[in-house]
């Protein structure tokens, strides 16, 4: 999403049309923004910086918060659950960004040919993005059940060695919610490469073609550098979504086993609304939040290294 | 002889290609199969043979689910919240983007990036402060601490959308209007609105799927009451009819009938929208 704000500060500076055509126009007052920005206010604003503020307290909604420092910080170190949900959420986030990005690439790149299937595969492969997380979830929850389809088709196909407690074994539970994730959100990196697809232009690879370039090479020296836009937007929109995930987690594992699959914003959701504990849930909050701009920055500053004009 | 040996390869390479992506699809559909043919079977059926599709479907499991998981309230209230959530999206977004878009000043491009800024926050920051503050309004378990919160949060992508649309539409329509005496709600209104029309396709699409989708926040507020939205009453559902997955099958299957229904009719213009509205 930093594609966003730099997007914006580019377009701001290349054009200077709005600026150029002012005198001769009626001013747009500034109370139209005002509807927005109150929703925006109350939702958003106001509940961030007090979520801020609430981060440094003992607050539990029952007495007075008091002013802690750092110590809610510092107890988050210690606990186990969000310890582990530290490490999940990275281990989540990266995982998936990358194998949904590669996933998503090789989806388009195959479904931007004739294939005479590939309106019903394009069709197939988005659906799961569309639908609610939480049926995901319970779907994907009774597939993986032990005795369930997923270790019944392995055993069927003679992959029986393969079985697994898909989502009950420790060692192997966030493997899977990984899995889940990427299965429902592999068209919609797909959705996006089609498009960037549609920017390459033909002239080009045919130039290529006829310099000698085989397939491979096409791919690599035309096709990808075009495509680093759309990577950016794929991989800032997963990247951000897999930091924040909660609901797949939620209605499959709880974060269970133990402590296997806990996230960030899982622990913070139990924390708050079981355990009471709004100021050190909050500070676990603002540790996500943290994370979700470093993170932000660290991709948007990699990736425009790759950027090419068509 | 080489042309026509060439031409066999290529049509076994297309031959292969698209089997293998068959193979690939097929793999990949399995959940919505096992979807499909859970929520067909008697529980006999399915514990005799779990992974064969009904001979003998069970629709009862729908209408069980309809009735004992209080569904159709639960639609209801979805679309309930969901229109009036788009509807005030599109109102005070774009009309917002309007004049962020239209003024060049310094102030207009700082309220803009707060805006871009509510892309990124993750809501867990703010959301033990919003609970309180609308348990303290006493609009907890009413759908209108949910459309506050759904519009409030959804702006940001909202107003991105729009303003990146508006800031490449020539001002010159909604010029000539404003010097024929037309005022700035009017122009906006009568000009500007109906030329917006492809991006606010696009803005209905993604916000409708988003508050649709939405379970965290609406578990929150309308949880356990007669307001719970799809998600939440499946989440329950889910609970209360424990291990008997066909009739939950059968409820999950009769939430997503509605997102299905305008897919497959409409799929060219979501396809669109997700990639040019998220390409931006």
């Amino acid at each position: 999403m930093t594609t966003v704000l730099d997007r914006a500060t580019a377009s701001r500076a290349d054009d200077p049309g709005p600026r150029r055509r002012r005198g001769r126009r009626a001013v747009v007052p500034y109370a139209l923004i005002v509807p927005a920005l109150l929703f925006y206010a109350v939702v958003v604003l106001y509940p961030t910086v007090a979520g801020g503020v609430y981060a440094f307290t003992d607050w539990n909604g029952r007495r007075a918060a008091t002013f802690v420092g750092l110590d809610n910080f510092v107890q988050l170190g210690t606990d186990p659950a969000p310890r582990s949900a530290l490490a999940n959420t990275l281990l989540i986030a990266v995982s998936t960004t990358l194998l949904q990005t590669l996933l998503g690439l090789a989806l388009a790149l195959a479904l931007h040919t004739s294939l005479v299937s590939r309106n019903v595969l394009r069709t197939l492969f988005f659906a799961p993005a569309l639908l609610p997380p939480v049926i995901i979830g319970f779907l994907w929850q009774y597939v993986l059940t032990p005795s369930g389809p997923m270790n019944d088709a392995l055993s069927a196909v003679g992959l029986g060695a393969l079985t697994q407690n898909w989502l009950g074994d420790p060692s192997i539970a966030l493997a899977s919610v990984i899995g889940v994730i990427i299965w429902q959100n592999a068209g919609l990196t797909m959705v996006i490469y089609l498009a960037g697809l549609q920017g390459v232009p033909e002239e080009l690879l045919e130039a290529a073609a006829i310099d000698g370039a085989g397939r491979w090479q096409r791919l690599r020296r035309v096709t990808l550098p075009l495509l680093v836009p759309a990577t950016t937007i794929a991989m800032s929109l997963t990247l951000i979504g897999s930091l924040k995930l909660f609901d797949q987690v939620y209605v499959m594992t709880g974060g269970g086993p133990g402590y296997a699959t806990e996230t960030l914003s899982v622990v913070m959701y139990k924390e708050a609304f079981v355990s009471g504990r709004y100021g050190y849930s909050t500070a676990i909050a603002l540790v996500l939040t943290m994370i979700v701009f470093a993170f932000a920055f660290v991709q948007l500053r990699g990736l425009r290294r790759f950027e090419v004009d068509a | 002889m080489s042309a026509r040996r060439r031409s066999a390869a290529q049509l076994a390479g297309r031959f292969s290609a698209e089997l293998g992506m068959l193979l690939a699809a097929l793999v990949f559909a399995f959940p919505f199969y096992v979807f499909l043919s859970v929520a067909l079977k008697t529980p006999a059926d399915l514990a005799a043979s779990p992974l064969s599709f009904p001979t003998d479907p069970a629709l009862g499991n729908f209408a069980e689910a309809w009735q004992r998981g209080d569904l159709g309230q639960a639609m209801g209230n979805s679309v309930v919240v969901t229109a009036l959530a788009v509807a005030l999206l599109v109102g005070t977004g774009s009309i917002a983007a309007y004049a962020l878009a239209r003024r060049a000043s310094r102030l207009s491009y700082g309220v803009y990036l707060l805006f871009l800024l509510g892309l990124m926050i993750p809501l867990q920051l703010g959301m033990v402060p919003l609970y309180q503050l609308m348990r303290d309004a006493d609009l907890l378990q009413t759908y209108t601490s949910l459309i506050i919160f759904e519009v409030g949060h959804q702006l940001p992508l909202v107003v991105f959308l729009y303003a990146g649309f508006l800031r490449a539409l020539p001002a010159d329509y909604e010029e000539a209007a404003r010097v024929d005496g037309a005022g700035t709600l009017r122009a906006f209104g009568s000009i500007v609105f109906p030329l917006l029309r492809p991006i606010t396709g696009t803005v209905v699409i993604l916000t409708s799927i988003n508050v649709w989708n939405d379970f965290l926040t609406p578990l929150l507020y309308v949880g356990g009451s007669a307001q719970q939205t799809l998600p939440v009453a499946i989440f329950a559902f889910r609970g209360e009819f424990a291990s008997q997955w066909q009739i939950i099958f059968a409820g999950m299957g009769i939430a997503i009938v509605p997102i299905l229904l305008v897919y497959f009719l409409l799929q060219k213009y979501i396809i669109r929208g997700f990639a040019s509205g998220l390409k931006g």
